[in-house]
C-alpha cells in the first residue's frame, strides 16, 4: 500500500473483524458488513439486472502507451496519475492500492469484486506466486469507499481505465457519473486525443469515445428455454458483446452474462447508451421474462423443484466447489425473485455469488486453503449465510 | 471441478460454444481484428515496409502481432494503414463523434470544438427523427415535449439551428 494524503491503506471496509492479526494480514469478511454498489441488488429491473456498468479508456498525451513504455516511463505515469487522482476530488474517501506491492490474495479479492480486470491482478511478468512478493510492473487503482462505485486502474492496457458501476438497470446514471469523473481527471492530466480517432488508445478497438457500457443480467429463464444461445447470436449480429461473470475471456457462471458495446468509434457516448439502454437490454429483460413466465406455466412443478432442491443443497451440502456453488446460487436467485423463497432477499444471494469466491473464502477463512479446503469452506460459509433465524 | 475431480477440458472454439464455454478473445471483434492484422495481404491492409513511428519507433508490422500500438503518435504515424482497420471493427466508423477533452491541448483544442459540435448536431438529429417518429404514431403529448427540447437545444449555439448540420466534420 502506499502511504498518502487522501487514501488509506488496506482492503476495502467491511472486511475488519475482531479476530485480525493472522498471518499475512488476512481478517475474515463479514458479509453483512459489505456496502459494495452492485451487491445491493436495489434499483430498476433488478429481477434480471444485477448492475450496470461503464468503463472509460483514457491515456496521458506524448507518453507511451502502457505495453511499450519502460518500467521508470511506467513507474513514472504511476506516479503523476495517482498524485493527481488522490487529489482531484473524485469521491468523498478514494483508497489506492499499489498492485505490483499487493499481496496475491488481495488482487485476486479486487478482481472478485469487479475491481480490477485478471491482466491488471496478474500484471506484466506473471513472476507472482501466491505468497511471495510480486515482482512486476508498476500499476495501481484507485477505489472510491465504501461503496466502491467508482475504480480506476492505472498501467493497465491504457494509462487509465475509469469504472463506474451502479446496482440494476441504471446505464445512463453510470455515464452521468463517469462523464464527471472523467472531467475532473482530465482537469490535471492531458489526453491523447484526435479530432479523427477522439481518444486514443493502445488498441485500436477501443479509440474513440473509449466507452464501453454493460449491463450484468442474469439469465436462467433463457438457458432452461434453451433459447440462450438465440439471444446471443442475436446480440453478435448487432455488435453486442455478450461476456462471462468476470468480463472479456470469462465463462459464465450462475447464468451471469455481460452484456456491452463492441464499437466505440463513429458513434456519440449518447448514442452508444441509448441503444443498449432503450432497445436491446431491455429485449433481453423482457425475453428472460417471458422464458421464466412460460417455464412458470408449463413446468411450475420442475421450476420449484430445480429452486428448492438448489436451497436444500446449499443449505446442508458440506463440500461445495465454485461452479457447483454458483448454479445453485442462480436457482436460488431465481426463486427469490419468482417469489418461492421469501426467507432471503438479493443482496444476500448477491453477497453469496461474491464471498464464495476463492480469495474471498480465504479471507473469509482468515489463512490461504488448497482447493480441497476451499470446497469446505464454501460449504461453511453458505450453510451459515442461509441458515434460517 | 466435478466430484471433486479437476476435469481439464481441451475444446476447438466451437465446441466450446456448444458447451456454453467462451474462448478468451474470441468475442466477434477481436477474432475481426485479429484476422485483419495478421493476414497479410487482406483487404484494407496497406503493406509499408519499414515504416516506424518517430515517436516510440514501434514498426505497423509489430502492430500487427501484438495488436497493441506503442503510443498516441502512433496514429498519426499509420493513419493510412489503420484507418481501413478501425472502420471495419467500428462498424464502419471512422470520425469520432461525442465527447472531447475540455481543455485544448495542442492543436487539439479546435478539435475538441469541432467534436462538441458534431455531438450537438448528432442530438439535433436525434430528437428531431424521434419527434417525426412522435407525429407518425400520433403521440402529440411526446412531440410537444421533443419540440420544446428541440427548441431549447436549438437555441444554445450556431449548429442548433436546423438544417446546418455542414458543419459536423464530414465521415
Amino acid at each position: 500500500m502506499n502511504a498518502g494524503e487522501g487514501h488509506e491503506g488496506g482492503m476495502p471496509p467491511g472486511e475488519g473483524g475482531p479476530d485480525g492479526g493472522r498471518e499475512g494480514g488476512l481478517r475474515p469478511i463479514q458479509g453483512h458488513e459489505l456496502q459494495t454498489e452492485w451487491l445491493r441488488g436495489q434499483g430498476q429491473d433488478t429481477d434480471v439486472v444485477v448492475s450496470s456498468r461503464a468503463r472509460l479508456a483514457r491515456n496521458l498525451a506524448g507518453q507511451k502507451f502502457a505495453a511499450k513504455a519502460t518500467k521508470a516511463e511506467r513507474a513514472q505515469t504511476l506516479d503523476t496519475c495517482r498524485s493527481w487522482l488522490l487529489q482531484a476530488g473524485l469521491a468523498d474517501r478514494i483508497m489506492w492500492v499499489d498492485l505490483h506491492e499487493a499481496p496475491q490474495l488481495e488482487r485476486m479479492q479486487l478482481v472478485e469484486r469487479h475491481l480490477i480486470s485478471k491482466p491488471h491482478a496478474r500484471g506484466k511478468s506473471h513472476a507472482a506466486t501466491a505468497e511471495g512478493k510480486p515482482t512486476d510492473d508498476p500499476r495501481g487503482v484507485a477505489i472510491s469507499l465504501p461503496d466502491e462505485r467508482l475504480s480506476i486502474m492505472v498501467n493497465e492496457e491504457d494509462h487509465l481505465r475509469v469504472q463506474v458501476i451502479r446496482s440494476g438497470f441504471a446505464l445512463s446514471e453510470c455515464w452521468r457519473a463517469i462523464d464527471e469523473v472523467d472531467d475532473r481527471v482530465e482537469a490535471g492530466l492531458d489526453y491523447a486525443y484526435s479530432a479523427k480517432f477522439g481518444y486514443l488508445t493502445a488498441c485500436p478497438t477501443n479509440v474513440g469515445t473509449g466507452l464501453r457500457i454493460s449491463a450484468m443480467v442474469h439469465l436462467p429463464g433463457l438457458r432452461m428455454s434453451g433459447d440462450l444461445e438465440k439471444v446471443k447470436r442475436a446480440a453478435a449480429d448487432m455488435n453486442i458483446a455478450v461476456r462471462g461473470f468476470y468480463g472479456e475471456g470469462s465463462e459464465s457462471a450462475g447464468d451471469f452474462f455481460q452484456i456491452s458495446n463492441q464499437t466505440t468509434l463513429g458513434k456519440s457516448e449518447r448514442k452508444i447508451i441509448e441503444e443498449l439502454e432503450r432497445d436491446i437490454v431491455p429485449q433481453i429483460v423482457e425475453y428472460e421474462r417471458i422464458a421464466r413466465r412460460m417455464l412458470m406455466q408449463k413446468r411450475r412443478l420442475s421450476l420449484e423443484d430445480q429452486v428448492y432442491r438448489a436451497m436444500g443443497q446449499l443449505q446442508n451440502a458440506r463440500l461445495l466447489a465454485t461452479e457447483e456453488c454458483m448454479q445453485l446460487l442462480s436457482a436460488v436467485r431465481l426463486g427469490v425473485v419468482l417469489g418461492m423463497i421469501k426467507e432471503f432477499d438479493l443482496a444476500l444471494v448477491n453477497q453469496l455469488t461474491l464471498l464464495a469466491q476463492p480469495a474471498h473464502l480465504q479471507k473469509f477463512m482468515g489463512r490461504e486453503l488448497d482447493q480441497e479446503q476451499r470446497r469446505a469452506a464454501r460449504a461453511l460459509l453458505v450453510r451459515q449465510k442461509l441458515t434460517v433465524k | 471441478m466435478r466430484q471433486g475431480a479437476k476435469i481439464e477440458k481441451h475444446l476447438c472454439e466451437v465446441c466450446a460454444a456448444k458447451q456454453g464455454i467462451s474462448a478468451p478473445g474470441a468475442s466477434p471483434i477481436e477474432e475481426l481484428m485479429g484476422k485483419i492484422l495478421l493476414t497479410p495481404g487482406a483487404p484494407g491492409v496497406v503493406p509499408v515496409k519499414g515504416a516506424s513511428c518517430p515517436s516510440c519507433q514501434m514498426t505497423f508490422a509489430e502492430f500487427r502481432q501484438g495488436g497493441l500500438l506503442g503510443c498516441p503518435q502512433c496514429y498519426e504515424a499509420f493513419e493510412a494503414q489503420l484507418t481501413p482497420l478501425v472502420e471495419r471493427a467500428h462498424e464502419g466508423g471512422a470520425q469520432h463523434a461525442g465527447k472531447a477533452p475540455k481543455r485544448s491541448t495542442g492543436g487539439d483544442g479546435r478539435a475538441a470544438q469541432l467534436a462538441a459540435l458534431a455531438e450537438r448536431a448528432e442530438r439535433l438529429r436525434r430528437l428531431q427523427d424521434e419527434l417525426k417518429q412522435a407525429v407518425t404514431r400520433e403521440d402529440y403529448e411526446r412531440a410537444a415535449r421533443l419540440r420544446d427540447e428541440l427548441r431549447q437545444a436549438s437555441g444554445a449555439g450556431p449548429v442548433g439551428q436546423p438544417g446546418t448540420g455542414g458543419q459536423e466534420p464530414s465521415r
